[in-house]
């Protein structure tokens, strides 16, 4: 914690290739101390492979990712497969990268909500159950910076938004950082800060807040729902074939995503940051 | 009745149980049974390389262990065949070779059955060292990288990201296993060290509770393997090797019995009382 002001993850200009193709590329981007950025985009848009990078879990291949080097780190992967020649418990799972003090791994674990499998072999847990155990742990160690990868998933709906209460919480009792990624378009939560909109490259980022305040989404989750849960809902205006090519709204096809290519209908909605410099852009349906 | 030769073939054994146990279990965690075969088989090339340039046979097992770790790394890295097909190179190239230069050095009168299958009646004082030393250098490393390496095996990627360097963990354990392999091939022989990693392990995960207690649990089975399978080839006047790899399979098969699950239960509720 030598510089509170500094960003806790600052990403430029990186990118990953693998396999003869760009994985993600040119990304830039910062997570700061007190702030939720969530990652969305459709599948295979590169939300995981952006976390990785902001973890060092991947070198980039073009760029640089700095992360600030005192901080503590607790990370939720996407995916957990536990080989079942190994015994191991909750309680020693969530021992796993630090030794813990037991008051503050069972605090952790009545949070969120299974105190009562402390005992449990991981391999018994069902999705839900592991999804809560592995925020349990990584929150356990008072982190600096938070990395969900999807925490929710196999979380029924009103887990879902008592998970996300609960990821905001922590934000603001450890002053931390969180980088969470999303799968789902349509669902994020109204703490985020900022929405960043990936496919293959940032397509565009801004606050989701007022999306809350759409009257279609009070309706659909109801007044209390909506002030938790913020809606970000658009539709990307074109598409990003396998091959690298973009097939654009007018269906036509070219080998590059500019915004002044002059195949871009509208330009970003005000509150999704159309100062920056995006190569894509989005309209919304709503 | 006790020989002298005899209580050293004891001691020798139960200090190479007290090894494989405990990194038998990474070993099996890790699905990494074929890799120890192919540095024990490599074994064979290390005592012929040793015989050959006039080095200590222990020494030039370990160094061989090792060189077959770091070209399974780099080969892994070029990444063009599937790791089980660069494993069955290696181990089967090796362990051919030694055979090869074994057979050229017509000079030096090798039993070549003890190499394979072990030779443990023969153990000396100055073996037993060798044993309890590098044991001891193996254990006090394991302890060190337990925690960074008991998390890679868990999820590489938490590791790496909360940034418990898993790279350097797994060069450090191939370290160890390379040591493992040139201390334990005097007693079970290279075509049977794997056994002893992997029969224990997989013994003692239906009674373990944690990691800990499954390390723990394997090396006293292995430790009993050894006492079951030397006295049975004395009684028996049995290959002393292969004998102890019969003890282990027989502590293998009894835990699958009844009996087996009545420890299990005893275990549990042992566990339960604890909470």
């Amino acid at each position: 914690m030598a510089d509170q002001n500094a960003p806790l993850i600052t990403l430029s200009q990186a990118g990953l290739y693998r396999n003869g193709h760009w994985l993600v590329r040119g990304l830039d981007l910062t997570l700061e101390r007190r702030e939720i950025v969530t990652l969305i985009g459709p599948n295979g848009s590169g939300k995981s492979t952006t976390a990785k990078l902001a973890l060092g879990i991947h070198t980039p291949d073009e760029g640089h990712v700095e992360r600030q080097r005192s901080a503590r780190i607790g990370y939720v992967p996407q995916k957990l497969s536990i080989d079942w020649t190994m015994p191991l418990t909750v309680a020693r799972f969530m021992q796993l990268t630090d030794r813990l003090p037991k008051v503050q791994v069972e605090t952790a674990l009545s949070r969120t909500g299974v105190s009562h499998l402390a005992r449990s072999d991981m391999r018994t847990l069902s999705g839900g159950e592991t999804q809560r155990v592995l925020l349990a742990r990584a929150i356990a160690q008072k982190p600096d910076i938070l990395v969900l990868d999807e925490p929710a998933q196999g979380v029924d709906f009103a887990g879902e938004i008592a998970l996300y209460e609960l990821i905001r919480a922590v934000r603001d009792e450890l002053d931390c950082g969180i980088l969470m990624v999303s799968h789902d378009l349509h669902l994020v939560m109204a703490a985020t800060d900022r929405v960043i909109c990936l496919n293959g490259h940032i397509c565009c980022q801004g606050s989701p807040t007022s999306v809350a305040e759409a009257p279609e989404y009070r309706q659909l989750f109801g007044r209390q729902a909506a002030d938790i849960l913020a809606v970000y809902r658009h539709q990307h205006d074109h598409e990003h074939l396998p091959d690298g090519r973009v097939r654009h709204a007018d269906g036509s096809i070219t080998d590059h995503c500019h915004p002044d290519d002059g195949h871009h209908q509208t330009q970003c909605a005000q509150d999704i940051g159309a100062e920056r410099e995006n190569r894509g852009d989005t309209r919304h349906a709503g | 009745m006790l020989d002298d030769f005899f209580i050293r073939a004891l001691i020798a054994g139960i200090g190479v149980a007290l090894l494989t146990g405990p990194l038998g279990c990474v070993v099996v965690w890790r699905r990494l049974a074929y890799f120890g075969d192919t540095l024990s088989h490599a074994a064979l090339l290390g005592v012929a390389l040793g015989f050959l340039l006039e080095v200590d046979v222990t020494l030039a097992v370990f160094a061989v262990a090792m060189l077959i770790s770091l070209a399974l790394i780099g080969l892994q890295k070029v990444g063009t065949l599937s790791s089980d097909v660069v494993l069955g190179l290696l181990s089967h190239s090796a362990l051919a070779l030694g055979l090869v230069v074994l057979a050229f050095m017509t000079w030096v009168r090798i039993d070549l059955l003890g190499l394979l299958f072990g030779d443990i009646l023969a153990v000396s004082k100055s073996d037993l060292a060798v044993i309890y030393g590098g044991g001891a250098l193996v254990l006090a490393g394991l302890a060190l990288i337990w925690r960074p390496l008991f998390a890679a095996t868990v999820s590489e990627e938490i590791a790496r990201a909360e940034g418990m360097k898993p790279q350097r963990t797994n060069i450090i354990f191939m370290l160890l296993m390379a040591i493992t392999i040139a201390v334990a091939m005097k007693v079970v022989g290279v075509l049977l060290i794997t056994a002893m990693l992997i029969i224990p392990a997989a013994t003692a995960r239906r009674f373990a509770m944690g990691p800990e207690s499954m390390v723990v649990i394997a090396a006293i089975i292995g430790c009993l393997s050894v006492l079951g399978g030397l006295f049975g080839s004395l009684n028996w006047d049995t290959p002393s090797g292969p004998s102890i790899v019969v003890g282990a399979l027989a502590l293998f098969l009894l835990s699958l019995t009844p009996l087996g699950r009545l420890v299990d239960q005893w275990r549990t509720r042992k566990a339960m009382r604890e909470v």
